[in-house]
């Protein structure tokens, strides 16, 4: 363990927690231009030694730019990034983690293929005296720094079978057994159980004893509060407050994101959804009856009416992203019928399915559905080229024209109809994909988390969003993990449990408390993990005991959520 | 040795449950002999197909057991099997090397003429001048940020311009001083086994321990197997792209020499669609394609079987030696075929 763990490189700041020290990672007056967007924009900020400063901000707001500024992946336009107070140019990020900076990035970044001891040593494997790799040395090692961790896994087994959390810890294991002063974190908790994240902060604790500064970048305000001892706040690519993060008040952090008075977000409340219902229509839009499909749908019955959003809750697992994915006739089903406005789907297929007018917005954008290369114009009239071109011709006038119309209605933020869509932030590429289908005039809409990963006040728009779509008469099924979009969001709410309906939330009912007696079996706070079968997964799976016991290749555990409305792993806390 | 199997990959999500208690540190699972056999079928699977034709063919035709039909068998495949270690190497950092045949054939042509000076600068002068283009490939793809297929398909041409230029469009044929040393390198043998033979099975071990067991084998994995986090990860990602290719080079005028020294000349229509055949003996061997999976034995196997295959036709007197492409463009179809529905068998075992 020796040789790879990090020793204190500031032994006299060593456990002085959040004490005035002399800056071991600073940016000064750093300015990071794109082509028609200044990402960063005269951007100051420092990092002590041994504290553990969050970073916070919209999509957009210039965290990600200022992070790879730091990291060597991108290089300033102008200004400097000092290292124990040296100013230093940062090319590659190799140079970044010879000065001792180390990342984990919000996407796993390891090589899948190989195992996971070789990506842990990647780049600095042990040697045996001819020089060679010392294998049984590298497996041992691995164990030893993954026992730290909490997670136990054969070192030779090739990182993709893992699971995506098991992963993440892989990566922390890599990132903290460098030799880094400064450890910087992006959003590390959005794929983790909240036991891992637990692991995670006795980590953070431990690096903060060994007086090791780390940057938290992180939109979940309980994180924050929980772990941070200071906070720097950036807001359209500029610097907005660093201070002490205790004394400062929640509403006061988010009114300095978002840049709106705090008296607004307090009326506003912090989601965007109108505080009254929709009148839905007395026929229903949607009808399926009795989907099935072998081990992960059972016998679903839901109905959809006219200018309501309905809202389609469960835990990780539960069948909610199979059930909309079946309504669009992307999942193959063994049983079940769709019906659209009384007309019956003979076979759902994703081409059948648009034609009767349901729309879907996939759960993973950048995998489902964004082109990052191409512009915001090609994007949105894609699922619509058929009906904007005459023999095979594509009028660009309407295109134009309908491009023109959808960034205005859903504000849109970009330079020109022909920015390239990847270079937007996650909030406008989401409304991108939303433009996308809303061109094809759909009956039904299927939102499938529509805010996830998106930035504060990107999500209250494209949540008032949804507002405006149910109450022009839209059909909404919203599947959200976040409990307060969905309980603010939904007229009614259908539960799912094990692939099957658990029960339905309608009028006054719909409130938290309501929907986590159904979602946790009307027992709240009595279960283990791993109690509960997730659809996918046949029925007999061995309990677990032991708090390191962990299950890599199964589903995430379909987890009972604590009395205190803490949500399950993989979820936006707006709080 | 071979510890990459090669799979096809899913994504990243993990395949369907493999133990019930994946969370043990891996007790040495008993597995049904079936599927131990299996998996040694899938890292092996050449080397079982190499045996099986190999011991088939010497029932049937008895010439092809015989040690001499072995010794020419070996040496004529130890050109391609130099030439397809280089390939190895650069497919597996997930990246392709046309320019090899004609870098092969050019390297014979310069060491022919060079070999005049005395067997150091036969040697000397086609590695420098190919392994110069093979560095040319590197700085292109991994500075410029060019594919290498376009690159190498350029440097493919190019060398083989060079080659006619130099030649006087074929006309002029440098010869190999008869009894020089650099001749024996080429025609000398022990046991009979040409020194080819050794020096390609010297540089296949050597070339299996850089893979295996050094960090610059690791990079070359890890760049295959995702660019961007090795990038991420601070791996020197360029400088490994940029030495793999001047390797390749390298290893295809090393090739070429030998070639020249065993033919005494510098023939210049040599290595036309060399790049094919060690492309294919590459992914015969297991290696994918899509890089960041592969092994240095399996190419070893695969050169062997292409040239069994080349061997057998010409043993089958009868049929025009002009199929032997199409029976190894078969083989490479099944053995793909066979990969693929292992690798997916053994994950729903």
């Amino acid at each position: 363990m020796a040789p790879t763990h990090a020793t204190p490189p500031h032994p006299e700041t060593a456990g002085a927690g959040a004490a005035v020290a002399e800056p071991v990672l600073e940016a000064r007056s750093v300015s990071k231009r794109f082509p028609g967007v200044v990402a960063l924009d005269d951007v100051s900020f420092a990092l002590r030694a041994g504290e553990v400063h969050a970073l916070v901000g919209e999509n957009g707001a210039g965290k990600s730019t200022l992070i790879k500024v730091l990291t060597g992946v991108y290089q300033s336009d102008e200004g400097e990034v000092r290292v124990s107070g040296e100013p230093v140019r940062l090319a590659r990020p190799f140079e970044a983690q010879q000065a001792g900076i180390s990342t984990i990035y919000q996407e796993v970044n390891l090589v899948p293929l190989m195992s996971v001891a070789r990506n842990i040593f990647l780049g600095r494997e042990p040697k045996n005296r001819f020089g060679l790799i010392d294998f049984p040395r590298m497996n041992r090692e691995t164990t030893e720094l993954l026992d730290g961790f909490g997670v136990r896994v054969d070192p030779k087994r090739p990182l993709h079978t893992l699971g995506i959390g098991t992963q993440q810890m892989v990566a922390l294991a890599r990132a903290v057994s460098v030799q880094a002063q400064v450890v910087i974190m992006d959003e590390p908790t959005s794929s983790l159980e909240p036991r891992e994240v637990e692991t995670l902060f006795r980590v953070i604790e431990n690096l903060r004893g060994q007086g090791i500064a780390v940057l938290y970048v992180s939109h979940r305000m309980d994180e924050l509060y929980r772990i941070c001892d200071r906070v720097t706040v950036l807001r359209d690519g500029r610097h907005i407050h660093t201070g002490e993060l205790s004394p400062l008040e929640r509403m006061q952090l988010v009114s300095m994101m978002l840049g709106r008075d705090m008296a607004e977000v307090r009326s506003d409340g912090l989601t965007g959804f109108a505080a009254e219902g929709h009148d839905a229509a007395r026929t229903p839009v949607l009808t399926a009856t009795g989907l099935d499909r072998r081990h992960q749908l059972h016998d679903i019955s839901v109905e959809l009416y006219a200018g309501e959003v309905l809202g389609l809750g469960g835990l990780l697992g539960s069948g909610r992203s199979e059930t909309a994915k079946a309504l669009t006739g992307a999942l193959p089903l063994d049983g079940g019928e769709i019906t659209v406005d009384g007309k019956r789907i003979g076979r759902p297929t994703p081409a059948a399915a648009i034609r009767a007018g349901i729309s879907m917005l996939p759960e993973d954008r950048k995998a489902e559905g964004i082109v990052p290369g191409l512009s915001v114009r090609e994007n949105i009239v894609l699922a619509a080229m058929p009906r904007l071109s005459k023999a095979g011709i594509v009028s660009r006038a309407k295109q134009d024209r309908i491009v023109d119309i959808f960034m205005k209605r859903l504000r849109i933020k970009a330079s020109s109809p022909e920015q390239k869509v990847g270079e937007l932030s996650g909030g406008n590429q989401q409304k991108v994909l939303l433009a996308r289908w809303l061109c094809l005039e759909p009956k039904v809409l299927l939102l499938d988390e529509p805010t996830r990963g998106i930035d504060v006040g990107a999500k209250a728009e494209v949540q008032s969003l949804i507002d405006e779509l149910a109450r022009e008469g839209l059909a909404v099924l919203l599947i959200s993990s976040d409990i307060e979009e969905l309980i603010e969001g939904a007229d009614r709410i259908v539960v799912l449990r094990g692939g099957a309906v658990a029960g339905e939330l309608a009028g006054d009912e719909v409130d938290e408390s309501r929907l986590l007696e159904v979602l946790a079996d009307h027992t709240p706070g009595d279960h283990t993990p791993g109690d509960h079968t997730p659809g996918a997964v046949p029925a007999d799976r061995t309990p677990h005991a032991g708090r390191s016991d962990r299950t890599p290749d199964a589903e995430p555990a379909d987890r009972a959520p604590e009395p205190g409305g803490k949500v399950p792993a993989g979820q936006e806390d707006p709080r | 040795m071979n510890k990459t199997t090669p799979a096809t990959v899913p994504a990243a999500e993990a395949p369907a449950p493999l133990k019930s208690a994946p969370s043990r540190p891996e007790p040495r699972p008993e597995r049904s002999t079936g599927s131990r056999i299996g998996e040694l079928v899938q890292r092996q699977g050449v080397l079982a197909v190499l045996l099986t034709v190999i011991l088939i063919a010497s029932f049937v035709y008895p010439t092809f057991a015989s040690l001499d039909n072995a010794r020419g068998v070996t040496v004529q495949a130890s050109f391609l099997a130099i030439v397809a270690l280089g390939m190895t190497l650069v497919i597996i950092t997930g990246g392709i090397d046309l320019s090899v045949g004609s870098v092969f054939a050019l390297g014979g042509v310069l060491a022919a003429w060079a070999s005049q000076w005395g067997f150091f600068a036969a040697l000397l002068v086609p590695l420098v001048v190919c392994g110069a283009i093979g560095l040319v490939n590197g700085l292109l793809i991994a500075r410029a940020n060019m594919a290498p297929f376009i690159v190498t398909l350029a440097s493919l041409l190019a060398a083989r311009g060079m080659l006619l230029a130099f030649t006087d469009e074929g006309a002029t044929t440098y010869l190999v001083p008869k009894d020089s040393a650099f001749a024996e390198l080429g025609q000398g043998s022990v046991w009979g086994f040409g020194y080819p033979i050794l020096i390609a099975l010297a540089l296949f071990g050597a070339g299996g321990l850089l893979l295996q067991r050094t960090s610059f084998g690791q990079t070359l994995f890890a760049v295959g197997g995702s660019s961007d986090a090795a990038t991420l990860m601070g791996l020197p990602v360029a400088r490994t792209k940029i030495l793999v290719y001047t390797l390749s080079g390298l290893l295809a005028g090393l090739a070429g020499a030998l070639n020249a020294a065993r033919l005494s000349s510098g023939v210049t229509i040599v290595g036309v669609g060399m790049e094919l055949d060690a492309i294919s003996a590459v992914v015969i061997g297991g290696t994918l394609l899509i890089g960041g999976a592969g092994s240095i034995s399996g190419t070893l196997w695969g050169v062997l079987l292409l040239a069994v295959i080349q061997n057998l036709i010409n043993q089958i007197g009868s049929l025009n030696s002009s199929y032997q492409s199409v029976v190894s463009g078969g083989f490479l179809i099944v053995v793909v075929v066979a990969q693929r529905y292992l690798a997916r068998s053994r994950r729903t075992t």
